[in-house]
């Protein structure tokens, strides 16, 4: 047979290998299609059918054990020229170590198309039954037969939508078979049934291909042929700037405070306490201070606390951690109890508490004010904020009153009487 | 700050916007905390974003992208990162050019997600099988984020190796106040496929240790690439000598070019008997301490690793000339400290170790103290 895409030689197979034969039948069926020597790309499993690299003149890769069909969908996913053809050689030890691959490259139809080469056990490492041994099967270190039913992988992955799924019996020409499959747009699949001389053969004296396949249930046949164009990834030409399209914040007050200051605000989700914090935030900044601000929640984030921790300085901050804050301001139940071992520990600083909550034990100043009755529990977490700002003099409310004034919040309360009144 | 310049930002943000200024096209994500807001930033960013359905297929697609001749990125933490081991030594052995972010929670296993930590050094060290190194990069601060991430596109490139970004939590997710003005500009990754006429040898190095770059689109040329021991044309070997030192240069290839991408922040005080040693979030720290020491009267010199794999010899001269060492670092053992001084560092070689929470300047201040 001349070969095209081979180059000639032996093949580095054992004699009788199915995977000469498959190997032979891909050049003849890609010269059947014509296509261009470097415009194929065979992405090579590790496995007795991945040594074949060397054999062939296109492009090759090869990398781990069940992982080709992943490395040849990155390669589809970055090609931009349709020509180009992507082809997997994978075993059946491949294939169902690496399942989630073939299923996630079939169900997402990238163009590719992957080669099966079944044998019904690891060639490579000896000859031990794969998850596509057939009932009965025997391999060197199964001599009783395999107790468990391999499954049918054709009918696996035509179940998640493949464009092309067929299984061939690899005896005698099956080029047109390998083309047919080769041919189609988007993703095919195409398993092609074959014997290991080396392992099979001895321990199941006498069989026949075609007859273990039946026996196995295995249809030979075309599973799936719907022939639909292949998946391609969005290539955004420009995408905007992360940091020129965010507002700057313009510098218009003048923060009084000397020292650094350690702020930790505690409440429930839903309630607007980390765009209260960053509010906050954004209005110390625009009073010409550094500000750090870190949230807490549980990972369930509409239930439960929420918390955020903000440093206000005068000075670059480097430790962004507040392990014992000056100041803790607390709006709700579940703020109390994220707090309460903390509010236990301080011996200094501010706590401010909600009106409804119990006073909790510890050795900070405690300040209790009707937030909540106040401004709702919506907004319970600004009221507090514009609070601490005017009470402890961090930075001029205004600063804060202009965010709010102007922003989405405008309107949504009487901000400057809240201001005033607390 | 004075300025009209300042933006509320994470630096999860600048990582992402360095990396893709650099060159880097293709981000291909799983989602993890505290990886999270790298992963919605790459969404919009990246001319290419992907989602993956796990890590493994991640670094197989970006392995993908990368013979391609794409720079891919991904950001994880140490669950994924684990998972990525073996496709992350695939990359290195076909010398593929990418960028991992490492961003570390606390573990083990899936630990809290959303605490921070610096535990992942040793996993780092160890991801590659046979004592072979990936250059390995710490971000201490917001400059580091905007710098190092660019520079970590160039190593990746210019090495031919996938390089990973080491962060943590409680930097990529806290949100600070920052003059934009010090963010310099960044110039896109040179980069150049081989062009030559005589058939392409995929591993033939050139007298950087490094071989000359061509993807598999190539019309012109046979492109092999090979995770599996090699000769220099990619051609599957048992142990050739020649595979045998194509492997080696892998090596040879990342510590013999270690001085090109040797970064560090050195601030030594005459006199000093004591050295601080850190890197990462509690170098933050290690600042505050060392700027309240000297306050005090106390004389204290600080070493900030950029450059954390392999372990810059520059960092050994450096401790040789103090009485005293003290390695800060968020783990419970010392992972960077016995990394370089072995499992039972000599005595004057200590640790200031903190696991579920970050290190503060006064837990510094007090080891420094108790002399
Ligand atoms: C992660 C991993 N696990 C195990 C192996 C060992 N291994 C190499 S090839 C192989 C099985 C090969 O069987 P198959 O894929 O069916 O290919 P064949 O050798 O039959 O062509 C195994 C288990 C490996 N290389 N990597
Ligand atoms: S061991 Fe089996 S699968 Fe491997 S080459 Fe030999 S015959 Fe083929």
């Amino acid at each position: 047979m001349h070969r095209e895409y081979l180059h000639e030689g032996a093949l580095p197979f054992c004699l009788g290998c199915g995977h000469t034969l498959i190997a032979e039948n891909i050049d003849k069926a890609l010269q059947s299609l014509n296509i261009p020597l470097l415009d194929v790309i065979l992405v090579t499993d590790i496995g007795c059918h991945g040594i074949i690299d060397k054999s062939f003149k296109t492009h090759t890769v090869h990398g781990l054990h069940g992982r080709s069909i992943a490395l040849a969908s990155g390669i589809s996913l970055s090609l931009t020229n349709p020509e180009k053809k992507v082809i997997v050689f994978i075993g059946d030890g491949g294939a169902t170590i690496g399942l989630q691959h073939l299923i996630d490259s079939a169900h997402k139809n990238f163009n590719l198309t992957v080669v099966l080469h079944n044998n019904m056990l690891y060639g490579m490492t000896g000859g031990q039954p794969s998850e596509l041994t057939p009932l009965g099967f025997k391999t060197p270190t199964l001599p009783e037969g395999n107790k468990i039913k391999g499954f049918d992988i054709c009918e696996v992955v035509a179940s998640t939508g493949a464009s092309y799924v067929s299984r061939v019996v690899g005896i005698g020409n099956i080029s047109e078979q390998l083309a047919e499959a080769l041919s189609r747009k988007g993703f095919s699949l195409i398993e092609v049934m074959e014997i290991c001389p080396s392992y099979a053969v001895k321990s199941n004296p006498g069989m026949k291909l075609r007859q273990v396949t039946e026996d196995a249930g295995l249809s030979v046949k075309v599973y799936a042929d719907h022939n639909i164009e292949g998946f391609r990834p969005e290539i955004k030409s420009e995408t905007q700037s992360l940091i020129d399209t965010m507002p700057v914040i313009p510098v218009g007050y003048r923060s009084e405070r000397s020292v650094p200051a350690k702020i930790l605000i505690a409440g429930s989700a839903g309630e607007g306490v980390q765009s209260a914090a960053e509010l906050f935030a954004r209005a110390a900044i625009a009073s010409g201070l550094n500000v750090t601000k870190k949230g807490s929640y549980p990972v369930t984030v509409g239930i439960g606390f929420s918390a955020s921790d903000i440093i206000l300085s005068p000075d670059p901050i480097q430790y962004t951690g507040s392990p014992d804050p000056d100041y803790v301001i607390i709006t709700s139940t579940d703020g109390l109890e994220y707090t309460a071992g903390l509010i236990k520990k301080m011996n200094h600083g501010v706590v401010y508490l909600d009106e409804s909550l119990p006073t909790p034990e510890t050795k900070a100043t405690v300040v209790r004010i009707d937030y909540r009755k106040t401004a709702g529990a919506r907004n319970a977490a600004i009221y507090s904020l514009l609070g601490l700002a005017k009470r402890e003099k961090l930075f001029p409310t205004e600063a804060m009153l202009d965010i709010l004034n102007q922003g989405k919040l405008s309107g949504k309360a009487d901000w400057n009487k809240m201001a005033e009144g607390i | 700050m004075n300025s009209n310049n300042i933006i509320f930002t994470d630096s999860s943000r600048l990582i992402t916007e360095s990396l893709v200024r650099a060159g880097a096209d293709v981000f291909i994500g799983y989602p993890i905390t505290p990886a999270n807001l790298l992963y919605q930033y790459a969404s919009k960013r990246y001319p290419v974003f992907m989602a993956a359905p796990d890590e493994i297929t991640t670094l197989q697609w970006m392995s993908g992208f990368a013979v391609s001749g794409h720079i891919p990125v991904t950001a994880t933490s140490f669950p994924g990162y684990a998972l990525m081991i073996e496709s992350i030594n695939m990359a290195a052995m076909m010398e593929l050019p990418m960028v991992i972010i490492l961003v570390q929670r606390m573990g083990p296993a899936t630990g809290t997600a959303t605490r921070g930590a610096q535990g992942d050094i040793s996993v780092i060290q160890g991801t590659m099988s046979g004592g072979f190194s990936l250059p390995t990069f710490s971000l201490s601060n917001a400059a580091d984020c905007w710098e190092i991430s660019a520079k970590a596109v160039e190593v990746a490139v210019k090495f031919r190796t996938p390089v990973i970004l080491l962060t943590s939590k409680e930097e990529v997710m806290t949100m600070y106040s920052l003059d934009k003005s010090s963010l310099g500009p960044i110039n896109k990754v040179n980069r150049t496929f081989y062009s030559g006429n005589e058939t392409f040898v995929p591993y033939e190095p050139n007298e950087n240790l490094v071989p000359e770059f061509l993807p598999v689109t190539s019309s012109e040329h046979q492109v092999r690439f090979t995770a599996s021991t090699h000769d220099k044309k990619g051609i599957i070997q048992n142990a050739s000598p020649e595979a045998l030192a194509n492997s080696k240069r892998l090596h040879t290839k990342i510590v013999s070019n270690l001085k090109d991408f040797t970064w560090y922040d050195l601030d030594e005080q005459h006199e000093a008997e004591t050295l601080l040693v850190s890197f990462g979030i509690t170098a933050q720290a290690c600042h505050e301490a060392v700027a309240e020491l000297r306050n005090e009267g106390e004389k204290v010199s600080l070493l900030t690793a950029k450059t954390l794999l392999p372990v810059p010899p520059v960092y050994y001269s450096v401790c040789s000339r103090y009485k005293r060492v003290i390695f800060a670092e968020e783990n419970l053992t010392g992972q960077y400290r016995q990394l370089m001084f072995g499992i039972q560092p000599p005595a004057h070689i200590e640790g200031v170790n903190e696991f579920g929470h970050m290190i503060s300047p006064m837990h510094i201040k007090k080891v420094i103290h108790n002399a």
